[in-house]
């Protein structure tokens, strides 16, 4: 059993219980322990059960990188899957569950896969693709879905209470990881006033100096991060932020931090995650270097844990892990473990060292203190069924020959030490084996570079391969100061801290235990915890030809689980390189990727949710639309009403009636969202002849011009009305979705190609409020608001006219997208509301009714007018719109002019705009519905000729129209085409003018 | 509480300027109307009611009270006429929020992607950047009070924004 | 994501602020080019690996465009320039022969 120490842990408070529930029962723990300790406090060492065996799991590690303990958190809307529970902090509460086992964790009906692993082997899930068809269908696909998967999902209607943010950040310098290395790092950078920003990914500084026994400057470990830490807290130039963890670093300086302010204090104010995007001139990595497990068969009971785990339960939360354990390692630093097991006042039966000779300082105060050291000795495996029982010796140099087994409750293993290099190598810093200590590390001549083409990525300490403690500090003060050097801020070069820890022997590197361990040893040899993955997986992976690392990792999984190969890329890239007889870094490394470890996608997505998610750009009308029964549709990034409905109306009988209505007496629209663009300047003029594919330098001030913008490449992508304010100026409309493109878009050609052009423009949409008065009444409607003449002498058709309406300063401009008298209005944005108010007092008598966005598409679809988006799809010319007359043959150049001349565009059967009459006048076709013809294509796809770009009931003529682009189509008026739109369903249409309306205008010219 | 006030405020007269800025006539018939210096990149000036902001190489804002907006764009195109020119009132194009309180710095920089630290920004600095997800102009008025200045279609957005920003208890205390 | 230094109004701003322009200096084909030139000057685009130069608008800045020279392979800056010129300008150039002794205009 797993208990409480009555002493010990120093980050504990002893003096201050929290309760939490764990499977239901309720247990007690103390501020400052994480889920894992706490579980592990009260005799829990089975936490879950494994992926795809649901073989019993009990915690391996005490940080990230543990792969076993994920539980489901809290409930309800705060219900989170697959939460590590060492990195989380209790709190008083917390509510836990193991995953991965049905019907409870001790009887597991999935663990009948343990027994069918040999038919689970690596690759497993693709070769179920090999097989017939029927058998993924009824045999695989249910059995996997029914068992794999971690955690459970939250519930469909569960709604993340929290809130989460982004925060920006720059500094000069970042240092990443806040043990003895980050500190010493962050102190030698901050010397000569450089900012300095250090970061913390758990809730306490001083990493492995809490429990490692080494002496600083006199001091014990805790004692001298304490005192460290507050010393930084007096530099007004560095600044420390703990349970901020940094997850990814990328181009030029950009990292982003993942802090954690509200898991362990839930409800208290302000966000749960908060998202730091930092750009630094310098990063440090101070992020230590994490522990390899040993591959033995067994070796993931629970009870087996890193030497340096158990060294963290007992020191850190005072936690014994068992009785008796048993240390198992190929390399000094794990003798530290014993020493703190036997400082609790714990039992260590036996140290089994796979090294040939166990000599050194570290052994040998061991010895001295009665333990039992024996040299040349593994394990042959861990034995026990839900937990450890005992030890199988073996020697490490057999094939598994059991000596002696010892009873004990523990295992503590420790197979080296990998430098946590997953921050270096995100941005391309590169890695150097170092046989010697057997690990990657990262090679500072191939740092990432920034901007400035110099390395901005340092590190420091035991992330550096400087694995022992003075090493370690000396390699961060020169980090520290280094960068600061680099940045010209460089300070006094600080006291270098003097460490007292003894020496250390070599490691030997121990990838397989024994190493000549058998095939049924090594089935039961884990690389990977989290998703199953054995010595067996990776060799029967290069023995079927999966010889690159990233090969062999998808086809067996191996470190993609959601601790993403922590403890096992290591070992299981030399089980790898010994398959295929090749050194290690020969087979390199799979590529290291952001974060860290997995970050929340609230903090993701930080403030924009809800009403923040995407911006609405809203009209000055919006406030009243949306009190009268506004529904809307989204245009672009506004929002417009589709139709504006009265009590208990359905939307099509709000459109029917705006239609006939604004037809028959007098509709308004909410036009503001047209783009407005002025331009100005002497050669103005000849700039729009140059933008436009019409001439606008012949148009008279006073006077509109409906006007065409194409791509270089012919095509069509804006319309609208260009007005001449005055011999230098115009007002240029766009469509609503287009006006920052168009805006963009002359600013470009401005500023890139035509320099010399003395011409200014200014984007001012949102200045104004656009009021469409449209119907045979609107000049009342506009007569009554007085200050203007609005007649047809003073204002004809195309004109403008500047003024004041009801006293409120207006440009009108007589121009129709509806075939009707219509003046659109432009008012100050600000008074926008007032006139619209005005308008409908005025019209009240006369019929006046606002209408949406479909009554304007079904009235100009019965005009023939064409909308950009509808029958423009980036492939469509002016030509094939019947839209060459406002195509200047004139002049001799503009944007699309000669794009249009190529062949192609010229081709006799394009897709040209024709109207579509449907033989059964009350059936509307689909919009983009395929018109066929003649005989099947060889592949036996429909022979299409075109599609139909729009379609509507139309009510004032009683019958449904429609428009479409169709091959020829100029060349086939009168046919009847065919619309296959359902199994057996075709819908016959004619092919008419599709200007369906007053075809000579006479409506809008009165 | 939040330690941070966001307010709208009133309607403000604001002018567009384009041209030429290294033109003296221009410069003079800026300064003359403001009554400021002319300002150097990024820089804004005020004098009482009055500012000048430099917002691109050939192009300046002018903020004055709403009432003399209109007459003043009259006046500047009188005194142009013999400079290219574009002048234009905005407005009504433009929301203004005025920040207020401590925790400013940390409010805006929770949207714009900029070093609002105060060795960074101080008055006198103007800066057009975004605001989450919407383009933004941002200047000081004194320590602890910042102007900014958005489109007017995005007047929700901004409000909503800044007044989650400023919740309480929501800031880093990193500044 | 880069850091750019707009040359218009001098701020280095992070990559969000920008917007992307696509190749620099290409020659506009005259209204009488022939199909081939036509075609190169709308859809032939070099994709070097190292030294390009590059159109980037500092789309919620100052709105102005810029040039920027930059290595594709390292995401190295060499600098950032006027958008009113049709080559790179001649501190642009030496700027990148400092760190590129190999590489040449043409």
């Amino acid at each position: 059993m797993s208990t409480r120490l009555a002493t010990g842990g120093v980050l504990i408070d002893r003096t201050a219980p929290v309760h939490f529930t764990f499977n239901g029962q309720k247990h007690r723990a103390f501020q400052g322990d994480t889920l894992a300790s706490a579980l592990l406090a009260n005799g829990h060492r089975m936490v879950g059960r494994s992926f795809k065996y649901h073989r019993p799991r009990g915690l391996v590690a005490a940080g990230v990188e543990e792969p076993n303990a994920l539980m489901n958190l809290g409930f309800g809307d705060t219900f989170e899957p697959n939460q590590r529970a060492t990195t989380t902090e209790v709190f008083e509460g917390l509510t836990a569950r193991s995953q991965n086992h049905w019907p409870s964790l001790r009887f597991d009906v999935g663990a009948i896969n343990a027994r069918l692993s040999r038919f689970l082997p690596a690759g497993f899930y693709y070769k179920t693709f090999l097989q017939p068809r029927a058998a993924w269908k009824h045999l695989f696909e249910p059995v996997i879905r029914q068992s794999a998967g971690l955690g459970a999902a939250p519930a469909a209607e569960a709604r993340d209470p929290d809130t989460y943010e982004h925060f920006y950040a720059y500094t000069d310098v970042l240092v990443i990881g806040g043990g003895v290395a980050g500190l010493t790092a962050a102190r030698g950078a901050a010397g000569g006033g450089a900012q300095v920003l250090l970061i913390e990914q758990t809730a306490a500084l001083g990493g492995r100096a809490l429990v490692d026994g080494a002496q600083i400057d006199g001091l014990e470990g805790p004692d001298w991060v304490a005192r460290t830490g507050a010393g930084l807290d007096q530099l007004p130039n560095l600044r420390v932020r703990t349970r901020t963890m940094g997850a990814g670093i990328y181009d030029h300086g950009y990292v982003l931090a993942y802090e954690r302010l509200t898991d362990h204090a839930p409800g208290a104010p302000g966000p749960r995650h908060r998202l730091w995007r930092i750009r630094a001139k310098h990063i440090i990595t101070a992020t230590g270097a994490i522990e390899r497990p040993l591959a033995f068969a067994g070796n993931d009971l629970p009870g087996v844990m890193l030497a340096s785990a158990v060294r963290d339960y007992v020191g850190l939360y005072g936690v014994s892990p068992g009785d008796r354990t048993v240390l198992v390692t190929n390399n000094d630093d794990a003798y530290r473990t014993a020493l703190t097991l036997l400082d609790a006042g714990l039992t260590v039966p036996a140290i089994l060292d796979a090294r040939p000779q166990v000599t050194g300082a570290l052994p040998d105060e061991l010895r001295a203190r009665g333990v039992r050291v024996e040299a040349g000795r593994g394990l042959a495996k861990a034995m026990g069924t839900t937990h450890v029982t005992h030890a199988a010796v073996c020697a490490q140099a057999g094939e598994g020959a059991v000596l002696e087994t010892i009873a004990c409750e523990c295992i503590a293993m420790s197979g080296g030490w990998s430098p946590a290099v997953h921050l270096w190598s995100h941005c391309g810093g590169k890695l150097t084996w170092d046989d010697a200590q057997a690990l990657f590390r990262p090679d500072p001549a191939r740092a990432p570079t920034g901007a400035d083409g110099k390395p901005f990525v340092s590190t420091a300490g035991a992330a550096s391969g400087a694995l022992h403690a003075t090493e370690a500090v000396e390699d961060a003060a020169k980090a520290g100061q280094t960068v600061a050097a680099s940045l010209g801020q460089d300070g006094p070069e600080p006291a270098l801290a003097a460490v007292n820890a003894p020496p250390e022997a070599p490691i030997k590197p121990v990838w397989l235990m024994p190493q000549g361990a058998g095939t049924e040893l090594r089935a039961k040899a884990f690389l990977d915890f989290q998703n199953d993955v054995k010595v067996s997986d990776v060799q029967l992976a290069a023995q079927e030809g999966f010889e690159s690392v990233e090969h062999a990792k998808r086809y067996t999984t191996l470190g993609m689980a959601t601790d993403q190969g922590k403890l096992s890329n290591i070992n299981g890239l030399a089980i790898l390189s010994d398959a295929l007889g090749q050194p290690i870094p020969q087979t390199g490394t799979t590529t290291f990727r952001p974060p860290y470890t997995p970050i929340s996608m609230g903090g993701i997505a930080g403030e924009a949710r809800g009403a923040l998610f995407k911006p609405t750009r809203k009209t000055p009308i919006d406030t009243w639309l949306d009190a009268n029964g506004a529904h809307w549709e989204p245009v672009a990034d506004w929002r417009r009403p589709y139709a504006i409905r009265r009590q208990g109306e359905s939307v099509a009988s709000a459109v029917r009636r705006e239609i006939l209505n604004t037809r028959g007496n007098v509709g308004l629209l909410d036009a503001s969202t047209l783009g407005k663009i002025l331009v100005k300047g002497p050669d103005a003029a000849k700039f729009l002849d140059l933008i436009y594919t019409n001439m606008m330098s012949s148009l008279k001030p006073g006077r509109c011009r409906y006007g065409l913008m194409c791509t270089e490449n012919g095509f069509l992508f804006d319309d609208g009305v260009v007005a001449r304010l005055s011999e230098d100026s115009f007002l240029c409309h766009t469509t609503s979705g287009g006006s920052d493109r168009v805006h963009g878009w002359m600013e470009e050609w401005l500023q890139t190609e035509w320099w010399d052009l003395q011409v200014y423009t200014a984007n001012l949409t949102e200045q104004f409020a656009q009021i469409a008065v449209v119907g045979p009444k609107a000049r009342q409607v506009l007569e009554r608001l007085g200050g203007l003449d609005v007649s047809r002498d003073a204002l004809p058709f195309m004109g403008w006219a500047e003024g004041s309406l009801s006293q409120i300063p207006a440009r009108v401009f007589r121009i129709s997208f509806s075939g009707e008298l219509s003046y659109e209005v432009a008012v100050p944005a600000g008074r926008g509301l007032e006139f619209w108010e005005k308008c409908l007092d005025a019209g009240a008598d006369l019929g006046i009714q606002p209408y949406g966005t479909e009554a304007l598409h079904v009235m100009r679809a019965e005009k023939g007018f064409i909308m950009i988006g509808d029958e423009t799809d980036g492939t469509v010319t002016p030509h094939d719109l019947n839209l060459s007359w406002a195509v200047s043959k004139k002049k001799d150049d503009f944007i699309g002019k000669r794009a249009m001349e190529r062949s192609y565009l010229n081709a006799p059967d394009r897709k040209q705009l024709v109207g579509l009459a449907t033989l059964e006048s009350k059936t509307v076709l689909p919009d983009g519905a395929h018109a066929v013809e003649g005989a099947k294509k060889v592949n036996g796809m429909e022979n299409m000729i075109g599609h139909v770009t729009s379609t509507y009931y139309s009510p004032t003529l009683d019958r449904s129209i429609a428009m479409g682009l169709i091959k020829g189509g100029a060349r086939r008026m009168g046919q009847i085409l065919e619309f296959p739109v359902d199994k057996g369903v075709t819908i016959k249409a004619r092919v008419v003018d599709p200007v369906f309306l007053d075809k000579e205008g006479a409506r809008q010219d009165v | 509480m939040s330690e941070v006030t966001i307010t709208r405020a009133p309607a403000t007269g604001m002018i567009t300027l384009r041209g030429d800025l290294s033109n003296v006539a221009l410069q003079t018939a800026v300064t003359t109307l403001t009554g400021t210096g002319f300002p150097q990149q990024r820089e804004i000036l005020h004098e009482g009611e009055r500012s000048v902001a430099w917002m691109a190489p050939d192009e300046l804002l002018l903020l004055l009270p709403h009432a003399e907006a209109q007459a003043t764009v009259a006046q500047l195109s009188q005194s142009l006429t013999d400079i290219p020119h574009l002048v234009a009132e905005v407005s009504d194009a433009r929301s203004l929020f005025r920040l207020s309180g401590p925790g400013v710095r940390e409010v805006l920089a929770k949207g714009a992607p900029i070093d609002l630290s105060p060795m960074a920004f101080q008055p006198r600095h103007i800066r057009r950047t975004r605001l989450g997800q919407v383009a933004a102009a941002l200047w000081m008025v004194d320590a602890d009070t910042f102007c900014l200045i958005c489109f007017r279609s995005v007047t929700e957005y901004v409000d909503t924004f800044l007044a989650t920003a400023a919740r309480e208890g929501s800031l880093p205390n990193h500044f | 994501m880069l850091m750019l230094t707009c040359p218009n109004c001098g701020v280095t701003a992070e990559e969000t602020e920008f917007e992307p322009g696509g190749e620099a200096h290409l020659t506009r084909a005259a209204t009488d080019s022939t199909d081939e030139a036509f075609r190169d000057y709308l859809f032939q685009r070099k994709n070097p690996r190292g030294v390009h130069f590059e159109r980037w608008r500092h789309a919620y800045g100052c709105g102005r465009w810029f040039h920027a020279a930059r290595c594709t392979q390292t995401l190295e800056v060499f600098g950032t320039y006027t958008a009113q010129t049709s080559a790179p300008p001649d501190r642009i150039q030496a700027a990148i022969q400092a760190r590129r002794p190999d590489w040449s205009l043409t």
